[in-house]
């Protein structure tokens, strides 16, 4: 069947409908990332977008359910220039068709995804329409386009009601530390799926209580914690300062979360009185813009944003560099932020934005982009470790000398 | 962390003469890295002895040495130019391996000589086996089950443990040189111990076999604060067990999800990190196809074949940044040249498929076996991008110009599903091809998979192409499929054949229907960011981003493809220069080539670079897009000249010597009448179709003649017949491929034979030299020692030879270069072949004279005249000093091929031999092509009956200098019955201790045999030559060069002139 995507702009394209049977209209944004789709597709930071991947193959290894970030897929709609008719990997569940049909997931594929890249690049982020219907109208389509907003995309992605995640008891549970990892199919049947190896080599959150934030986390962030043996309680978005500091956590994390930071000005408040706490704070993305607004910077919403796995971001304590997983529309503002509430951490080195943030005087450091990877580089890991260490020292963070290669040794 | 400013003169070491595993991407690498070096303002000293490089160029370095690469004379460079740092890790393996040797030597140290970029102590750590082995241990990755031998008893006791197969790899080796799969303990003993003997410390790695696992690798850069990202990461189709060198490999990899990519991406950052490595570095992984489990396969801390391979398919200029990182910058301080905007410390991301295709040389060598191991016998390879796997391997299979152009080039429809099952166990180059016949008899994807271990995702992307062909035979042809065809990069040719329809047809139908193809740039970020440089690939179905255009006059540059034994870097060589001159002149420059690599598919060598397959199709569809205002074909050997009638089609002005005189000089009968007109003397000769023709001209002639087929560059199919059954066999192997031109039948003239270049500019020519070969005719040109000037040559036959010139020049019409072949007999002068275009002698007779003739031949093909550029037109001056070109050979990588040399080219590269004495500089061309002599001073002489009388002489000088000479019975006879002391050895047929044994005892430095004539493998001979190159032992198979040899031993010295190109 033809499908088409209609841009805000005017343009046009032209290809084939996959996924679910439906119109969407949406905001259209593109991603770079050239392996790691299905964790895209299940990253609640995509709601209330419809993600282009650049990577002109997708869906070459299929759907692996343990791969998943949340659970369900969260963008409106999926553009791809190809969508592999054969799904090719070991650990395959379903393949992408089957997904983005079950997952009730539009999209479009066999268009031209470069070029909409660039309209993208050039003219900024804008709304678009995935259509089946070929007599479509573009001026009954485009003010529709140009009205479209997205709105309140975290209480959707939330959870309902505060979980628990237990922290490995040993470090085998977290997978072998190398490639070592055998694969028995019978183990995998039952259900025992987490083979790969892991790059945690010891178990520095033992004991320790993390309270999550959940505005639209993804797993591997509470995965990321529990692997270091910490606790994790996660709580809904709306979950009020009290209660959780009633809860005693050793340290709060803020989660990552699709929208504009501004839109949550509840959330804000409440974040307000957890920075006003003793706690260590560490938070990711949505949550570093959150706690920015929380404590009187501003936030802007970038041209067309930064969304791949291969973004250097320069550590400012250290002067090293690190490729990173992102995904943001928005970015701190750090022109207009008072020094003495907050100093640069990180800075991406391409454009010289803010990547995060370190809190004077107080045990909160945040950053805009993805430690927790998934898809992309593993680079940035440590600062969970960091994060960890900050709790066990309830102290400033000092400048790290903590390296990949430093932290594995310890 | 800012540039060390103690850096100000930098000693840079080549990788020499080109052989399989050690190409032209060093010149890439190395020609890249000394542009970024003078850019920061440093010094560069050069020293490579392979003259057909770009970066031997006096304006790529300060300083160029073309010397032979060893210790000694690294050394004497050393003390004379005083660099205070070398950068050893862009030249390749050779290089890498005497930047070691002088640092373990102490040399460096006691010199004041720091070693740049990384360090001694982890290079030893990467390349030590045991050491590697170690360090993975420590940091947690996995290797392989394995040891470190140094002797056969231990290997065996050690494969007992770990059980058959297990691989072998020597260390401290190239392209894996070598090495091998064991499946039992004959096959272990015969492996290993050639591998000891070849390992230059006498260590073999013995490891547990992982053959079948994915082979991925992951290309990584690091800087001295510790900064690291990885370039590109890459999957081979065929998994472990074949050589990357020889595996059709992808890029990014396309069946791994981001959990693996990942984990592999973390251990390869893991493992740069703890080895320290400053630079550019490849690590090789395998991994197991149905778990997380994975192996490390080796570490390369250097810039490599691969590393250029990942440069080209993602924009990032690997050995630029290396070269900059090795002089103290970190990766967040080095802009990325592609965008401008972004820095080398953003990782590459595609938004396009890359295919890399070997090229093999088994049309060359017909006898050798095809299959493919560990052991790497590519010579070359050719990359293609497009926006599907389908189409990138399509493109990727007829850019490798060896009569394939779709998976139907290979015909295999003959055998059964059971045959076909047995086939697929062969692994060898046409193995893509028996997957597609194997689909094609509906053989299921398991049964592949499981014989093949190739994975499902490439078997169903042949099975698209597959079902393609099918829809197209199977009609009929309609728009929507047409489109179809196109977007997977089916040619119109091909679409033609099944469809029955004329390939004009086909395009008319696309044209119509505005199929056309659109070009795509590749700017290292998937189009996140605006790219300044204009580097190009086709997709169809896509809109066209190739739209910058200038108002000057654009010249299209036709490049030579991927390096073949015939046709090698000379060509790259000849094009960049060309693109240079013409960009010098003002002109809009744009290269077509598919080579990855060489310079001149460098991002920033011309204006635009379109990588495309070299055919008219792909070409025509850049002209209808760029609309050229001429194209040079010249400078791109063969590749670039059979395009000559196509682009003329396309109304392309060819600029230079046209495409008629072109043919006049290929073509017999207009060759002959040029000939008669300007009283040219030639051998006699007919052009002929068929074996039956070809006999009677030879009976005609008499024997022996010489058979080749026209239009073919080194010499390819060009045999010396001495019967009417040699003609039948001739004839039979060069009619295997259908000729679309006539065979050539010559009468075999005997002589000195002299080759020249010149430039001409329609009046006047410049010949910069005349050059002798050492060898008489016979054997190719190309394979032949060539002197200049020429030593023992009459000034009357030079005059000749410059007066014919001239008047071959003037009658051919020729704007640009020439090459010319003549024979000498006494004072009369033959021609033998005349070419109306660059030669493989270019670079290195421009070197050794400093007359930059591809650039005059540039300016004169815009319309300087030879006065005009500053030059005295006719023969030039000589030099004072000698200059050596020695050919190189890789017969040792290929098995069961003939290594005798004889009218069609076998050498892979060549080295220089410069020096004040004829006799100094042959004995450094014969010490840079590894004829490092003497060491046991044993030899053994073995000639047919002709040659006895040239063996006497050649032996007493051997005698002279301490041989012991062992010879077969009639040549000892000979031998003694002049006097020379000769021991008589047993030919192989008879009982032990036999010239065989003698050649395994590892105690001979030399072996002479000259094959009588026949091509009949089985004979004593080739068993002894086949043995001698496998061992180690130098073979020499002509007496001319023997001569050579034994006159540079005669003059061996260790202390050298040394002579700085750069100020010739």
């Amino acid at each position: 069947m033809k499908a088409f995507l209609i841009l805000e702009d005017g343009t046009v394209f032209s290809g084939q409908h996959i996924g679910a049977d439906r119109d969407i209209i949406s905001e259209i944004v593109f991603n770079t990332s050239m392996a790691g789709y299905p964790e895209v597709l299940t990253d609640p930071s995509y709601a209330g977008q419809a993600v282009c991947m650049t990577y002109p193959l997708i869906g070459n290894y299929g759907v692996c359910r343990e791969d998943m970030e949340s659970k369900r897929a969260w963008p409106d709609g999926f553009i791809v220039r190809e969508l592999s008719r054969t799904a090719s990997n070991f650990r395959k569940d379903i393949t992408i068709q089957e997904f983005l049909t079950g997952q009730n997931i539009p999209g479009i594929s066999g268009i031209d995804t470069r070029a909409l890249t660039k309209i993208l690049r050039e003219k900024g982020t804008m709304n678009g329409m995935i259509t089946t219907s070929e007599n479509y109208d573009l001026t009954s389509i485009l003010p529709q386009l140009k009205q479209y907003k997205t709105g309140r995309v975290v209480e959707k992605v939330t959870c309902s009601h505060k979980y628990e995640i237990k922290g490995a008891a040993n470090l085998s549970q977290n997978g072998p530390l190398s490639g070592s990892a055998r694969f028995v199919p019978e183990d995998y049947a039952a259900g025992k799926r987490e083979m790969r190896p892991s790059l945690v080599r010891n178990l520095n959150g033992a004991g320790k209580r993390i309270a999550l934030l959940d505005f639209g986390a993804k797993d591997n962030i509470a995965g990321s914690l529990a692997q270091r043996g910490c606790d994790v309680t996660v709580y809904p978005a709306f979950t009020k300062a009290e209660e959780i500091i009633a809860d005693r956590p050793d340290g709060i994390m803020l989660s990552n979360g699709p929208g504009d930071p501004k839109e949550c000005t509840q959330i804000i408040a409440e974040i307000r009185k957890l920075y006003d706490t003793e706690i260590p704070v560490f938070a990711i993305c949505l949550g570093h813009q959150l706690m920015a607004l929380a404590t009187g910077a501003d936030t802007f919403k970038m041209k067309y944003g930064h969304r791949g796995g291969n973004h250097p971001v320069k550590d400012l304590e250290t002067g090293r560099v690190y490729i990173s997983s992102q995904n943001h529309g928005y970015v701190v503002d750090t022109d207009r932020m008072d020094p003495a509430v907050a100093r640069p951490a990180f800075v991406n080195v391409n454009d010289g934005t803010n990547e995060g943030l370190i809190y004077t005087g107080k045990n909160i450091f945040t950053v805009q982009f993805h430690p927790e990877a998934c898809p992309g580089p593993q680079d940035s890991g440590y600062l969970f470790d960091r994060f960890i260490a900050m709790i066990r020292k309830k102290s400033l963070i000092t400048s790290g000398s903590a390296t990949v290669k430093g932290e594995k040794d310890a | 962390m800012p540039k060390n400013p103690n850096v100000k003169r930098v000693m840079v070491i080549g990788s020499g003469p080109i052989v399989i595993g050690q190409a032209a991407e060093f010149d890439y690498a190395g020609t890249q890295a000394c542009r970024s070096l003078k850019e920061e303002g440093v010094e560069v000293i050069l020293v490579n002895s392979n003259p057909a490089t770009i970066m031997t160029d006096k304006n790529i370095a300060d300083k160029v040495y073309i010397e032979p690469l060893t210790a000694r004379v690294l050394e004497q460079i050393i003390e004379k130019e005083k660099p205070d740092s070398i950068l050893p890790t862009l030249g390749g393996q050779a290089g890498l391996n005497l930047g070691m040797e002088l640092e373990e030597s102490g040399f460096l140290a006691s010199h004041n000589v720091r070693l740049l970029g990384t360090s001694a102590m982890t290079i030893r750590k990467a390349e030590d086996r045991q050491a590697f082995k170690d360090t993975m241990e420590k940091i947690g990755e996995p290797c392989a089950a394995s040891t470190v031998v140094e002797s056969v008893e231990e290997g065996v006791a050690f494969a007992g443990t770990i059980g058959y197969p297990v691989v072998l790899r020597p260390a401290y080796t190239l392209g894996g040189s070598g090495g091998g799969i064991a499946h039992n303990q004959a096959e272990l003993e015969s492996i290993l111990e050639n591998g000891l003997r070849l390992s230059r410390v006498g260590q073999v790695l013995v490891e547990r076999c992982i053959a079948g696992w994915k082979e991925i690798e992951y290309e990584v850069m690091r800087d001295s604060a510790g900064n690291c990202i990885t370039v590109c990461n890459m999957e081979n189709i065929d998994p472990v067990g074949v050589h990357t060198g020889d595996s059709i490999v992808v890029a990014p990899s396309q069946t791994l999800g981001d959990k693996e990519y990942q984990m592999l991406r973390s251990a390869a950052l893991n493992i740069i990190n703890e080895l320290e490595i400053t630079g550019g570095c490849n690590v090789q992984f395998a991994l197991h196809p149905t778990s997380f489990e994975y192996c490390v396969i080796e570490v390369n801390p250097r810039v490599s074949r691969s590393s250029a391979l990942a440069s080209k398919a993602t924009g990032y200029p690997i050995a630029k940044v290396a070269a900059k990182i090795a002089l103290g910058y970190t990766l967040d301080e080095i802009r990325n040249a592609i965008t401008g905007k972004t820095y080398a410390s953003f990782e590459p991301t595609l938004d396009y498929c890359v295919v890399k295709l070997p090229r093999l040389p088994f049309d060359k060598f017909i006898t050798a076996k095809r299959t493919l191991t560990t052991q790497m016998k590519a010579t070359g390879e050719v990359m293609s991008i497009c926006d599907n796997f389908e189409g990138a391997l399509m493109k990727a299979i007829r850019s490798l110009e060896q009569h394939v152009d779709c998976l139907l080039s290979y015909d295999f429809s003959a055998l059964s599903s059971e045959e076909l099952k047995m086939r697929l166990k062969k692994v060898d180059d046409q193995r893509i091809y028996v997957i597609a016949e194997a689909l094609r008899k509906g053989m299921d994807y398991d049964t592949i998979h499981e014989i093949t271990m190739i994975d499902h995702w490439f078997i169903d992307k042949i099975a698209i192409l597959v079902e393609m062909e099918q829809a197209l035979v199977k009609g009929p042809l309609t728009v929507e499929l047409l489109k179809e065809a196109k977007r997977i990069e089916f040619p119109d040719n091909v679409i033609a054949r099944l469809t029955g329809m004329t390939e004009e047809e086909i395009k008319k139908l696309r044209y119509e229907n505005g199929i056309v193809a659109a070009y795509k740039m590749v700017d290292t970020c998937a189009a996140e960011f605006e790219a300044a440089t204009p580097y190009y690939y086709s997709v169809y179905g896509s809109e066209n981003e190739a739209s910058v255009t200038t108002p000057a006059k654009k010249v299209l540059v036709l490049g030579s493809g991927p390096i073949r034994i015939g046709q090698g870097i000379e060509f790259d060589y000849c094009s960049v220069h060309a693109t240079w001159a013409f960009s010098r002149a003002g002109y809009e420059t744009i290269i077509v080539n598919n080579n990855p690599e060489t310079v001149s598919t460098d991002f920033d060598i011309a204006d635009k670079l379109y990588f495309e397959p070299l055919t008219s199709e792909d070409v025509e569809s850049i002209v209808n897009l760029e609309k050229p205002d001429g194209a040079v074909v010249q400078f791109g050997g063969q590749t670039a000249i059979k395009l000559t009638e196509s682009l003329m089609k396309m109304g392309v002005p060819i600029l230079g010597t046209k495409a008629e005189d072109v043919d006049a000089a290929e073509d017999r009968e207009l060759f002959d009448r040029i000939l008669e007109q300007t009283q040219i003397p030639r051998a006699a000769g007919g052009t002929v179709y068929t074996a039956q023709e070809a006999k009677e001209v030879a009976n005609r002639l008499g024997y022996p003649v010489l058979v080749r087929p026209s239009y073919v560059l080194g010499g390819q199919g060009m045999q010396i017949a001495i019967s009417d059954e040699e003609i039948e066999e001739f004839m039979n192997i060069i009619n295997r491929i259908a000729q679309d031109h006539p065979i050539l039948v010559d009468k075999y003239l005997q002589g000195k034979e002299i080759e020249v270049d010149a430039v001409c500019d329609g009046q006047d020519i410049l010949i910069p030299g005349i050059m002798e070969h050492i060898e008489r005719t016979g054997v190719h040109s190309g394979d032949s020692i060539s002197v200049y000037p020429a030593p023992t040559i009459s000034d009357t036959v030079k005059e000749k030879i410059a007066e014919y010139t001239r008047r071959l020049a003037k009658a051919l019409h020729v704007k640009g270069l020439i090459n010319i072949q003549f024979i000498a007999i006494g004072e009369e002068v033959y021609v033998i072949e005349v070419n109306p275009r660059s030669s493989r002698t270019v670079p290195y007779i421009s070197k050794v004279t400093g007359i930059p003739i591809v650039d005059l031949a540039t300016e004169v093909i815009i319309g300087k005249t030879i006065r005009e550029l500053g030059y005295e037109p006719g023969l030039q001056p000589e030099a004072d000093y000698f200059a050596i070109k020695m050919p190189v050979f890789s017969f040792e990588k290929i098995r069961g091929a003939e290594i005798s040399l004889g009218p069609e080219m076998k050498s892979t590269g060549e080295c220089l031999g410069i020096a004040r004495t004829f006799n100094e500089a042959l004995y450094k061309a014969f010490l840079g092509a590894g004829v490092d002599l003497p060491r046991h001073k044993q030899m053994i002489i073995t000639v047919k009956d002709a040659d006895k009388g040239e063996a006497v002489e050649i032996g007493r000088r051997f005698e002279k200098l301490g041989y012991t000479i062992y010879a077969t019975r009639s040549t000892a006879a000979a031998l003694r019955e002049a006097g020379v002391k000769a021991r008589k050895v047993n030919k192989i047929s008879q009982e032990s201790p036999t010239v065989m044994d003698l050649i395994l005892g590892h105690r001979i430095d030399l072996v002479i045999d000259t094959p009588t004539q026949g091509r009949d493998k089985s004979r004593d001979g080739f068993l002894i030559r086949r043995t001698a190159i496998e061992t180690g032992v130098n073979c020499i198979t002509a007496m001319d060069t023997a001569r050579a040899l034994v006159t540079s031993l005669e003059n061996a010295n260790d202390e050298f002139t040394l002579i700085d190109v750069a100020s010739i």
